[in-house]
């Protein structure tokens, strides 16, 4: 094939690449065509996916009579932004947020660093069956919460812990079994004799884990602690049999129960706002951090 | 700052005890070092013993509890009355469980579904796609939102005279039905919300599994003439397929223990218990009427159901490992 000048843009080496341009340009122009396709096929679709999201806001801003109005009112004519001002004092918003993000600061805080130095012991340090206990803890992951939730009910019902944050809380500061195998894996790369040398050094096993393992396994720890913060921020199971009282309730609890209490009133532009901004928090946690989330996410699913 | 205190602890004088010393006697460096794993043993029980406390006492113990409390009669109160194995043969004769179980598995159609669009979305968007970058967000952003309000959106879209969903098909002259309230549409219902749920998570899965084939593999088939649809049977498919699996049983495990979509959107079981599922029926028997023994037992068939589920993962998992090594 004989080289078309043309063809040879942008610093392409003459020769053997310039060779194959012809066929490449043929795939090119194919997929160009193809990916227009594709790119309208992926943006309907992404309107499908985000439709309830935004269908949920702007119910948020309507009349009640413009929500149940025929034919349906896509954007309401006046926005009603107050419902955003009065659903804090019309329903316990603020003290859900609160108790939300006592519960999950705490236990992602407090369980990362057990889950953490668990993890540093279980991969760098010497003590005889620490395998056998690692595989014990994890097969707790086999047992599925329905199955221990009556009997850990009844145990802190005895403590008088029922209508506290404290069930929440408490079980989850001993560490994440999914966060220490995590972690495990992560120091697997870390040579022992980085340890070691920092052991001949006279430096204590604390001293080694705050000095030296956490920079290193910050990254994985950051990734981590994102992810079990979004599960903790958008539990209902456990909190809904706890919390009974009001001003008790997490965010999740609170707008489900907004949900039975005022669909009889019909009063939705305020629990589609709450529930909105019970998304909020976590969305933008989310576009912070996208990165280290997809990666640690992709990174789990593949290697499970 | 923490790199110079590390320097700082590295200038430290050794102890005297650290380390063989070459002139002394074996035993007596045996011994030593005996003392020094002593020292790592006890250090190394410390930091893993938060773990294993939390496990005895927050899985182990319950575990047992519960094994016990399926064979009594039991209001969560008063006196635990012993009925040995009564309460699992009222389950096999309870027409509410047989309907909990089959409609927990009827929702289990939705993960074939959802992985089969998520792959497709995957490779369309391995693609150079203008804007990839913002649709992947855009398919994440239900992934990571709460379950409940999005269960509330979902409940009220679903409603026959004003939601969403017949406001759209309206358009096209479609008078659809009140889908919560159906029997046979509310388990179609929560199933085309969880697809549309999960969606952005088994694809992210996909995507990273896509973009580690080696890109000879497509060259190769290229070159031998391979067409698209080949490439994706021979080469795509096999390549993705431990991910696959693991989406497959992570998915039944977690569709065993659905809960949240079917409490908030049909707070009452649906009609005629057609949406009503195993957990959601366990929370309802043990905190609504008390039967705390027969709650458990419920508990327990769910727990060995997902158990055995997630033995089969750990199996084939193994044979996957081998087969790639």
């Amino acid at each position: 094939m004989t080289t078309i000048p043309v063809l040879r843009r942008g610093g392409t080496p003459a020769g053997a690449t310039a060779r194959q341009q012809p066929a490449n340009r043929g795939v090119r122009n194919e997929s160009r065509v193809t990916n227009t396709v594709l790119f309208i096929v992926l943006a309907l679709f992404a309107v499908v996916m985000l439709a309830p999201l935004v269908w949920m806001f702007t119910t948020a801003i309507k009349t009640k009579t413009e929500v149940f109005a025929l034919p349906p009112v896509l954007w309401p004519e006046v926005p009603q932004w107050d419902t955003f001002v009065r659903m804090w004092s019309e329903a316990p918003i603020l003290s859900g947020f609160k108790n939300s993000f006592i519960v999950a600061t705490t236990v992602t805080v407090v369980g990362s660093l057990t889950s953490a130095i668990a993890a540093f012991a279980l991969a760098k340090m010497r003590l005889p069956g620490k395998n056998v206990i690692f595989l014990a803890l994890l097969s707790g992951l086999m047992i599925p919460y329905p199955t221990i939730m009556i009997p850990q009910f009844v145990m802190f019902s005895r403590l008088h812990w029922v209508d506290t944050l404290l069930p929440l809380i408490v079980p989850l500061l001993f560490g994440n079994i999914i966060m220490i195998f995590f972690i495990r894996q992560y120091l697997e790369s870390v040579p022992d004799s980085l340890i070691e040398a920092a052991k001949i050094d006279g430096a204590s096993y604390l001293t080694i884990f705050f000095r030296m393992i956490m920079p290193m396994i910050r990254p994985a720890i950051a990734a981590q602690f994102i992810l079990w913060f979004m599960t903790i921020w958008n539990d209902y199971l456990a909190p809904i049999l706890y919390l009974n009282s009001p001003e008790k309730q997490t965010l999740q609890v609170v707008i489900a129960n907004l949900n039975v209490e005022f669909a009889t009133q019909r009063d939705y532009p305020l629990i589609m706002a709450a529930s909105f901004v019970a998304l909020l928090p976590i969305v933008i946690v989310f576009l912070i951090f996208q990165r280290q989330i997809i990666e640690s996410v992709a990174l789990t699913g593949t290697k499970g | 700052m923490t790199r110079s205190q590390a320097a700082a602890a590295t200038v430290d004088p050794p102890p005297a005890d650290a380390g063989p010393q070459p002139e002394r006697a074996p035993d007596r460096d045996r011994r030593a070092r005996n003392r020094l794993h002593r020292v790592e043993h006890r250090w190394a029980l410390l930091f893993i013993a938060p773990p294993v406390i939390g496990f005895l006492l927050f899985t182990l113990y319950p575990i047992g509890f519960a094994v016990y409390t399926s064979l009594t009669s039991w209001n969560g109160l008063g006196p635990m009355r012993f009925v040995g194995l009564d309460n699992y043969v009222a389950l096999v004769q309870d027409e509410y469980f047989r309907k909990s179980l089959w409609n927990t598995f009827f929702y289990m159609i939705g993960i074939p579904i959802g992985l089969v669009l998520s792959l497709l979305l995957a490779i369309a968007l391995n693609r150079r796609i203008p804007g990839r970058t913002a649709f992947r967000t855009i398919y994440y952003v239900p992934v990571i939102s709460s379950l409940a309000a999005i269960a509330i959106v979902w409940q009220f879209a679903y409603n026959g005279d004003f939601g969403l969903i017949n406001q759209v098909l309206g358009w096209f002259g479609i008078n659809g039905p009140d889908w919560l309230q159906n029997t046979a549409t509310v388990k179609p219902a929560i199933i085309l919300m969880a697809i549309w749920k999960g969606l952005g998570y088994s694809m992210l899965l996909y995507l990273a599994a896509i973009q580690s084939v080696p890109a000879s593999l497509y060259e190769a088939a290229s070159l031998d003439g391979a067409n698209a649809y080949q490439k994706f049977r021979s080469i795509t498919l096999p390549m993705v397929r431990p991910v696959t699996f693991f989406l497959v049983v992570t998915n039944i495990i977690a569709g065993a223990q659905i809960f949240t979509e079917i409490n908030i959107m049909t707070p009452t079981g649906g009609p005629e218990f057609s949406s009503a599922s195993v957990v959601w029926y366990i929370v309802r028997k043990a905190f609504k009427y008390q039967q705390m023994g027969y709650a458990t037992a419920m508990a327990i068939v769910l727990g060995i159901l997902v158990l055995v589920i997630t033995l089969i993962q750990f199996r084939l998992n193994r044979r996957n490992s081998f087969s790639i090594e």
